[in-house]
């Protein structure tokens, strides 16, 4: 496999796709306004809206990057699981229902609500798009890579073809054909995990640890992977702690406030809870989504461990694609080429509705927020909204498909980080004093915004992660141009040539170089800085300048925040 | 009117108390979680049985942790506090 067309994964995907756009051209009739289109009528339960959410946030990255990473490196994955899990409680407990009573399209319209409208909107559109982009990218590109692994297909066609169906969902069916493509394919992912760690775990009595125990069970060469009874095993090392993952002990906390708040700023998600016809339905639907993102998260480790000791770690290297095939692979040796099509089939729906619930979130900031609200001052006909809405996916859908054939071939896997560190730093905290401090103000607000996203993309470019892992080359490739510059600036290797290898030494005497800089930020994730930077700009820039309305406003807010929409005032 | 207010706010208040003291409880477990991850990874790579390290059951647990959490939460939200709005909101007219 690798480089031979996969058919009986494409007929799968083919399926796939005919389904969804049949739900589209559905969805395309019911589509009459804004209402319909980004809050899918409001006519969304709970539970269908739970399936839906745990559809938007179960990336690529979380299904065969925990699954690869788990595989490779063991315990480590459960980090990220973890993370990504438990900023869904903190939806719950504190977003969910005011955002549902406060708003009506989009999470800006909590942020505005007693504030001046056009300067918060604008604002808080640079931080929504600026996460829906970072996002967008990683799934892009990775869509892309995955695509040409899994199918064969040329990566620029594939993500055209990402491209073009997402696009076709959206514009036709807008919230509800995306909804429905969300719920297909959480019922699909769970279903197909769940089926594959049933398989997994028949061989081994239907007990976790007996699997474990497996790939724990001692190796004496801890170089090549050993077979024990004809698996494969690797040691204790995999049931503990590594340094994979997390480096320092600031880098653990840093990463950990990133995953847990950026899940509660990411405009895609917060916007799923307008398709519910009230709070109680909001509430509900987190219930779920928790419940089914935990499982899966749970099942992932498993097949991560189940592919570490069916398939091999050499043999999830030897295909490319750095682990992310682990799950496949595990699919082919356990449940033969039918099932691993099926898999291929579902990694790519995965994408697919990711990219969609994005490109609708970031078309609200868009049109709703940016045309309606601060060009058109808030007066824009239903029909305006509609062509506007639909103009800006295109907008954003073309601009997915050039940026995912522009970064071919980077490594994006920091572009995730950076996607929930900003969503954490920008939108989380505007969101939270919105809602809960009554001296909030406009400039407070702005402030707070536009700090969180530039620090972040500052801190992250000077950190290690660009500076290091991206801008800097691995050890044993060739000097390029670009590197001769780079190294001649570090003190004692002017004479660096054209063409020699990069040795460790080079590496470390550059990383030493870069450290010593004035401008180096130490940690992979700047979330720590970034998001209480966030929360302290906007305290101090709205104590230092009270705003009356704003301050009288409060008083709605709680009262709605609690009791929704005035009974009667139906939405315009 | 001033009484239906108060008694809003006092609804409301109570709401908030339950949803930070639980968000605090979560933030704990979790960063208790994370903390062990990058401080004492040997403790961690403790063998409770074969095959099981204290690492694994204690990531295990935060995610079973959540969804206890999620769980009370959203009973306790659906049954007492929606019940209490409801009857506000029945008094109010």
């Amino acid at each position: 496999m690798g480089s031979g067309t996969n058919y009986i994964s494409i007929i799968f995907f083919f399926v796939f796709v005919s389904l969804t756009l049949g739900v589209t051209y559905w969805a395309a009739k019911k589509t009459k306004t804004t209402e319909h289109f980004y809050a899918a009528g409001r006519s969304i339960t709970g539970f269908q809206n739970g399936l839906a959410l745990a559809g938007d946030y179960m990336s690529a990255a979380s299904f065969l990057g925990i699954a690869g990473l788990v595989a490779l490196n063991g315990f480590d994955g459960l980090i990220y699981s973890t993370g990504w899990l438990v900023g869904w409680p903190i939806i719950l407990f504190l977003i969910a229902e005011p955002l549902r009573n406060l708003g009506k399209y989009t999470f800006t319209d909590v942020v505005a609500y007693r504030l001046q409208q056009k300067p918060v909107r604008l604002a808080s559109a640079i931080g929504t798009m600026a996460v829906v982009l970072t996002y967008l990218i990683a799934q892009m590109v990775g869509s892309g890579t995955l695509i040409k692994l899994l199918f064969g297909l040329d990566y620029t066609l594939s993500v055209i073809i990402v491209g073009c169906v997402m696009m076709t969902y959206v514009l036709f069916g807008g919230m509800i054909a995306t909804t429905w493509v969300q719920i297909i394919k959480a019922c699909l992912l769970l279903g197909g995990a769940t089926f594959m760690a049933l398989l997994v775990l028949s061989k081994f009595g239907f007990n976790p640890t007996n699997l474990f125990a497996q790939a724990a069970a001692v190796s004496t060469d801890p170089n090549a992977p050993n077979t024990c009874n004809g698996m494969f095993c690797y040691g204790a090392k995999v049931l503990a702690p590594g340094t994979k993952v997390v480096t320092g002990a600031w880098d653990a906390v840093s990463l950990g406030m990133a995953l847990m708040f950026g899940t509660a700023g990411l405009p895609h998600i917060l916007m799923r809870f307008y398709t519910v016809p009230n709070a109680k339905a909001a509430r509900v639907s987190v219930m779920w989504a928790t419940i089914w993102i935990g499982g899966f998260y749970l099942i992932t480790f498993i097949l991560g461990f189940g592919a570490m000791v069916l398939v091999g770690q050499k043999g999830i290297l030897d295909v490319g694609g750095g682990g992310n095939m682990a799950a496949p692979l595990l699919a082919k040796v356990i449940a033969g080429d039918m099932f691993f099509g099926f898999i291929c089939a579902v990694a790519f729906a995965t994408i697919l509705a990711v990219v969609a619930g994005l490109t609708l979130a970031g078309a609200g900031a868009l049109s709703h927020d940016l045309w309606v609200n601060v060009i058109r001052g808030g007066h824009a006909p239903q029909h305006e909204q509609m062509v506007a809405a639909r103009v800006s996916s295109v907008i954003l859908g073309v601009c997915a498909v050039l940026l995912g054939i522009v970064f071919e071939g980077q490594n994006v896997a920091y572009m995730v980080g950076l996607t929930f560190s900003i969503a954490a730093s920008a939108n989380f905290p505007a969101l939270v004093m919105s809602v809960f401090w009554r001296k909030f103000t406009t400039w407070g607000a702005v402030c707070s915004i536009l700090f969180g996203t530039f620090a972040t993309l500052i801190l992250i470019y000077c950190g290690p992660t660009i500076q290091f892992d991206l801008l800097f080359p691995k050890v044993g490739t060739d000097i390029t141009q670009a590197m001769v510059d780079a190294y001649r600036a570090v003190p004692g290797m002017e004479s660096i040539t054209l063409g020699s290898k990069i040795t460790a030494e080079l590496t470390s005497a550059y990383q030493a170089y870069i450290k010593s800089q004035w401008w180096f930020f130490p940690l992979k994730n700047p979330c720590l800085f970034t998001m209480t930077g966030a929360f302290l700009v906007g305290i101090i820039v709205s104590l230092l300048a009270p705003e009356r309305s704003a301050f009288e406003g409060f008083s709605e807010v709680e009262r709605r925040a609690v009791l929704g929409e005035p009974r009667g005032a139906a939405a315009e | 009117m001033h009484e239906h207010e108060h008694r809003l706010h006092a609804i409301a208040a109570h709401r908030w108390r339950i949803a930070f003291i639980l968000s605090a409880i979560m933030l704990a477990a979790y960063y208790g979680f994370i903390l062990l991850v990058a401080f004492d990874k040997e403790l961690l790579a403790t063998l409770l049985s074969n095959g099981l390290s204290l690492g694994i059951l204690l990531g295990a647990l935060v995610i079973v942790f959540a969804w206890v959490l999620t769980i009370f939460y959203t009973l306790w939200a659906n049954n007492v506090y929606d019940s209490e709005i409801a009857e506000l909101s029945h008094l109010a007219r």
